[in-house]
């Protein structure tokens, strides 16, 4: 499969990810993700609602680059404060790129290391992963499958909660924690395997169950049918030429 | 009341080991008049509070910050802050690593004067475990355990706003206030630099009063400092300087290359500052960035 090909595939089986969400801010960070989201609005869920990446909800999505002569269309004022008011509101799926995922889910952006106060690689801080991940669905998207992703044990710092017993408050169940698709250059996958472990939903063209659980640091629950991920329809490809009007979409799985 | 100052006479006005809030959000909208201004002062080990960008590698460039208050630093299009990530992989800067949503329920609690605002942010998460300082506490309404997101009082908030008047009314139209208001609700004292400076009466005009988030009296004092967010943006007035914050980072990577950068942009002051950035009338013209 080419590049350009399983890009666009795994942008069509991500903006399934919103569909049964209903009226909810769908936020996705990256390329990837953002596209998705889009063209969720644009067929599987026309309730969802968009920013610009910057302060505005608006009315249709916005396409990625430069824009030209497009102006947005705005719809609702959204400064940073009030997207944690809609966060802890809970009407809310983010998708977006952590640099580790465990096999609880939970996830890290903030910094490689064991030691918290001299990492070995700093990268942005938590962000608002903590709060995104007790108050509203998540998905994830890994551009590159591998075990230095799908690490092993725990994370380096769990920036986002997941299904880890051991981290519950007391009061606290995995069913106040909602992560849904882990989309990757080999796979999607869901936690839907026995006690929320990790499990094999589709994979893309080419690829092998076994491969998956290769380029995966923990046990992968593989179901005895698994289907291919659905290649991109004439009308996905259609909407996603105006989505990405300058084809920027091609480089996002840094090959 | 007029509460003109010069950013000198603020900053000689802080002191060693203060608690300072810094506005904005990443390269955006940074009081950077009033960080140079700390560059040449010879305060030291402050506990910084920002949703960090330049502001934040700057002063640890510089050693300025005993101890970091942050959700991230980032210049959005450079996402990794070069001499922020170098402070913290030499393990030089104590931090409290926290969610953004804690950072503005921490100021909100400060400015609300209550020790805490509960929350179920950070939860089940490596923020709780790095930072003790942060509790979980039961509920008085149900059987849960809550975070109890301490307040963060600052001793000193300082933010860039487009305008203001020698009363301390302040005006942002941006299309974004990030969590200016709540830094000056937070602060024992706020100062403010401003793009432009305005006669009482402009705030009477039309819908002006409407781009005034909080009250004269949560400001201490107010600099005139024309393009005082430079290198960050000013929307509406002016978007970030991408070449200008390339060069800074670029600087990370040379033997030398922050003492190069403090000798031709710091060390001068801010009249040559603005000169040696292509002069007020280029800064006005840079581009509002597109995402």
């Amino acid at each position: 499969m080419s590049d350009t090909t399983l890009v666009d595939t795994i942008i069509c089986a991500a903006s399934a990810a919103w569909r049964h969400d209903g009226e909810v801010l769908a936020t996705g960070i990256g390329m990837v993700p953002r596209l998705a989201a889009s063209l969720a609005k644009l067929t599987c869920n026309p309730d969802l609602m968009l920013t610009d990446s910057e302060a505005w909800l608006v009315a249709e999505p916005v396409p990625v680059g430069p824009r030209g002569e497009y102006r947005i269309r705005r719809e609702t004022h959204m400064g940073f404060a009030r997207i944690f008011d809609n966060v802890w509101g809970g009407k809310r799926h983010a998708m977006v790129g952590p640099t580790q995922v465990d096999r609880y889910g939970q996830a890290n952006i903030s910094m490689i290391g064991a030691d918290h106060r001299k990492p070995k690689t700093q990268m942005l801080g938590v962000r608002g992963f903590p709060g995104n991940s007790m108050n509203h669905a998540n998905s994830f998207f890994v551009p590159n499958h591998g075990t230095k992703v799908f690490v092993e044990g725990e994370v380096d710092m769990v920036a986002s909660a997941g299904y880890n017993p051991a981290r519950l408050a007391r009061g606290w169940g995995f069913d106040d924690i909602d992560i849904r698709l882990l989309l990757t250059n080999l796979c999607v996958m869901d936690f839907g395997g026995p006690s929320r472990q990790v499990r094999l939903r589709s994979l893309h063209a080419g690829v092998t169950a076994e491969q998956v659980q290769q380029a995966t640091g923990f046990p992968v629950h593989v179901p005895a049918d698994v289907a291919a991920t659905a290649a991109p329809t004439a009308g996905q490809l259609e909407l996603l030429a105006r989505l990405d009007p300058h084809g920027l979409r091609a480089a996002a799985l840094g090959a | 009341m007029n509460k003109l100052i010069t950013a000198s006479d603020v900053v000689a006005q802080l002191r060693d080991g203060m608690t300072i809030g810094i506005g904005g959000w990443g390269p955006r909208r940074k009081p950077m008049t009033f960080i140079r201004e700390i560059l040449r002062s010879p305060l030291r080990d402050l506990t910084v509070v920002s949703y960090g960008g330049a502001d934040v590698g700057m002063l640890c460039a510089a050693g300025k910050i005993r101890k970091l208050v942050f959700a991230f630093v980032s210049l959005d299009f450079i996402p990794l802050e070069p001499y922020f990530r170098r402070a913290r992989q030499s393990g030089s800067i104590e931090v409290m690593e926290i969610d953004e949503g804690l950072l503005m329920l921490g100021l909100k609690a400060a400015a609300m004067r209550t020790p805490f605002i509960p929350t179920r942010v950070g939860l089940g998460t490596d923020v709780l475990r790095h930072s003790p300082a942060i509790k979980l506490v039961d509920s008085p309404y149900d059987d849960r355990q809550w975070v109890a997101m301490p307040a963060l009082p600052l001793d000193v908030a300082l933010l860039h706003v487009d305008r203001a008047d020698a009363r301390g009314v302040c005006q942002v139209k941006g299309p974004d206030l990030y969590m200016d208001d709540l830094y000056a609700r937070a602060a024992a004292r706020t100062y403010v630099t401003a793009d432009e400076l305005v006669e009482a009466e402009a705030f009477g005009q039309g819908d002006e009063a409407r781009y005034v988030f909080w009250e004269r009296a949560q400001t201490t004092g107010v600099v005139h400092a024309p393009c005082g967010a430079h290198p960050t943006s000013c929307a509406p007035l002016y978007g970030f300087d991408v070449k200008h914050l390339k060069e800074y980072a670029a600087s990370a990577k040379e033997p030398g290359g922050w003492a190069q950068y403090c000798e031709r942009y710091v060390a001068c002051g801010e009249e040559e500052y603005l000169r040696r950035v292509g002069g007020e009338a280029v800064v006005r013209k840079l581009p509002l960035p597109v995402f």
